[in-house]
């Protein structure tokens, strides 16, 4: 589903991702952990095509096609979910207009019919209660008011409306209690734990990794994966940290 | 439009024609109605209004009203100025005691436009309020100002005015002007005034585009959203609807 080959990034002229390869193929739930400043949300956030996140080498690519030549959005329609590790707040932009200006936009862009008023509620409110997430919430302003596990649980509650390919899931579980971490793992399994979906998790810790079981977990580390291994490998590095396990 | 006007063409120096275009006032200078259109709103009576700009006068647009808002009376103005090359409104309001004077206001400029808002609120009795909310979108060269005096008389206590002044630049080359005034002799008022001039978020932008939305569209989202802050005031649904309408039309030429 997405091959990444040798992807160098730079940010400012700061070199980030220095040569990073991995593969995720359908089905696939992976872990990237590593210390800080090691690259992982540089990682998302050029994979999402972030404005000032500049490719200088490498390639991505989604399902055949050529990712880095895509605009954000068109990264989007093609199935990519970015969740973001700070949800950004949007006064006076409801949240239910925002996803379904949102689904709506993909659908277009896919061809697909758009998405009416009722349909949309419906599915809005499935994955607001698959999610535990009151549809009050639903209503207010995007992430405005929002506490950090709410903008969390909001991520995922969009991720279920969106139903993406792949979703890049960028320290999602931070922030979170621990009722909110089980609800957000859930949600991940419920949502993206099918044949023909995958999921990057991106994380510090092992916690999430005990309620999403990744097949994969990879340690990046100075701008590319130093090591790979299975769901035990984030067992060793919560015990011996990164240093010694890279 | 038939006498012409006897009035000195204003000059810079005039502090309310400051930021205005005033060659192009001069080419119609002539035709420009004398004097202000006069309103009183009756002493516990409501009066709600909505001005578009209208375009006359070879793209130059001024409307000027004098507005007396009686004991106990409410004046709601609401206005939208985008179609003009040059548009002025400007509003004078005499306030009495426990009047209340509402106003939304939006700028939407592009090309080389220059539009902008004037008001002077008199609070001159006591007990009196006023709420202003202008906010402003503008593009290319465009330029648009909001100069607005609050004046509280020695005796007017109890005066609550605020100002809430806000805008957005999509292109470097355009410009914001606000100026609120405040001259104030009573002691026991509250008047607040805020004014920012700002971008679009980028980072709520590129939220908006991880999750789908073309550019133009979520520029579109968020600048209905800051606009809205101007006509949310407006209680009467049909009119706002109507008066938003237009403005989204106008929006739609900027993003």
């Amino acid at each position: 589903m997405l091959q990444i080959n040798n992807l160098h990034a730079t940010i400012g002229g700061t070199d980030i991702l220095k040569g990073l390869s991995l593969t995720i193929n359908a089905g696939e739930i992976h872990a990237i952990m590593g210390p800080n400043g090691a690259g992982k949300s540089t990682l998302a956030y050029t994979l999402g095509g972030r404005p000032g996140y500049e490719v200088t080498e490498g390639s991505a690519t989604f399902d055949g096609q050529d990712l880095l030549a895509l605009e954000p959005h068109e990264r989007a329609a093609a199935g990519l979910f970015l969740g973001f590790q700070y949800p950004v707040e949007i006064p006076g932009v409801s949240n239910l207009q925002f996803l379904r200006e949102s689904l709506n936009a993909q659908r277009r862009a896919r061809g697909e019919e758009p998405l009416s008023g009722a349909e949309f509620i419906r599915l809005a409110k499935e994955k607001a209660a698959l999610l535990k997430m009151d549809m009050d919430m639903l209503k207010r302003p995007v992430n405005v008011g929002f506490s950090g596990g709410e903008k969390k649980r909001n991520e995922m509650v969009q991720m279920g409306i969106i139903d993406p390919k792949l979703a890049l899931l960028d320290e999602t579980d931070s922030g979170l209690d621990i009722d909110a971490l089980r609800i957000v793992g859930e949600g991940i399994n419920t949502i993206m734990r099918k044949p023909d979906r995958a999921v990057l998790l991106i994380t510090h810790y092992q916690r999430l990794l005990d309620l999403v079981k990744p097949d994969f977990v990879h340690v990046l580390a100075g701008g590319r994966i130093v090591r790979t291994g299975g769901a035990e490998l984030a067992l060793e590095l919560e015990e011996q940290g990164y240093e010694a396990a890279a | 439009m038939t006498a012409t006007n006897v009035i000195p063409l204003p000059t810079r120096r005039d502090e309310a024609w400051r930021y205005a275009d005033l060659d192009a006032l001069a080419r119609v200078w002539g035709d420009v109605p004398q004097g202000p259109e006069r309103i009183t709103v009756a002493a516990g009576e409501t009066l709600t209004k909505q001005i578009v700009l209208p375009v006359v006068m070879s793209g130059v647009s001024i409307t000027d009203l004098d507005v007396v808002i009686e004991a106990g009376a409410t004046f709601a103005l609401h206005l939208l100025a985008t179609d003009a090359d040059y548009g002025r409104m400007s509003v004078n309001v005499l306030l009495h005691e426990g009047a209340h004077f509402e106003m939304g206001g939006a700028i939407l400029g592009n090309g080389d436009q220059t539009l902008e808002i004037v008001t002077q609120v008199n609070h001159a009795h006591p007990n009196a309020t006023s709420n202003q909310v202008v906010r402003s979108v503008l593009a290319g060269h465009a330029t648009g100002s909001f100069l607005g005096k609050v004046a509280v008389a020695r005796h007017a206590q109890k005066t609550d005015a605020s100002q809430s002044v806000k805008a957005m630049l999509l292109d470097r080359t355009a410009t914001a002007n606000a100026k609120p005034e405040l001259e104030i002799y009573a002691d026991d008022v509250k008047c607040a005034h805020g004014a920012t001039v700002g971008e679009l978020d980028k980072a709520a932008l590129f939220y908006m585009a991880a999750r789908g939305i073309p550019p133009q569209l979520a520029r579109k989202l968020m600048l209905q959203a800051f606009i809205a802050d101007a006509f949310v005031s407006l209680n009467d649904d049909a009119a706002r609807e109507a008066i938003e309408t237009r403005a989204l039309a106008a929006l739609e030429g900027l993003v």
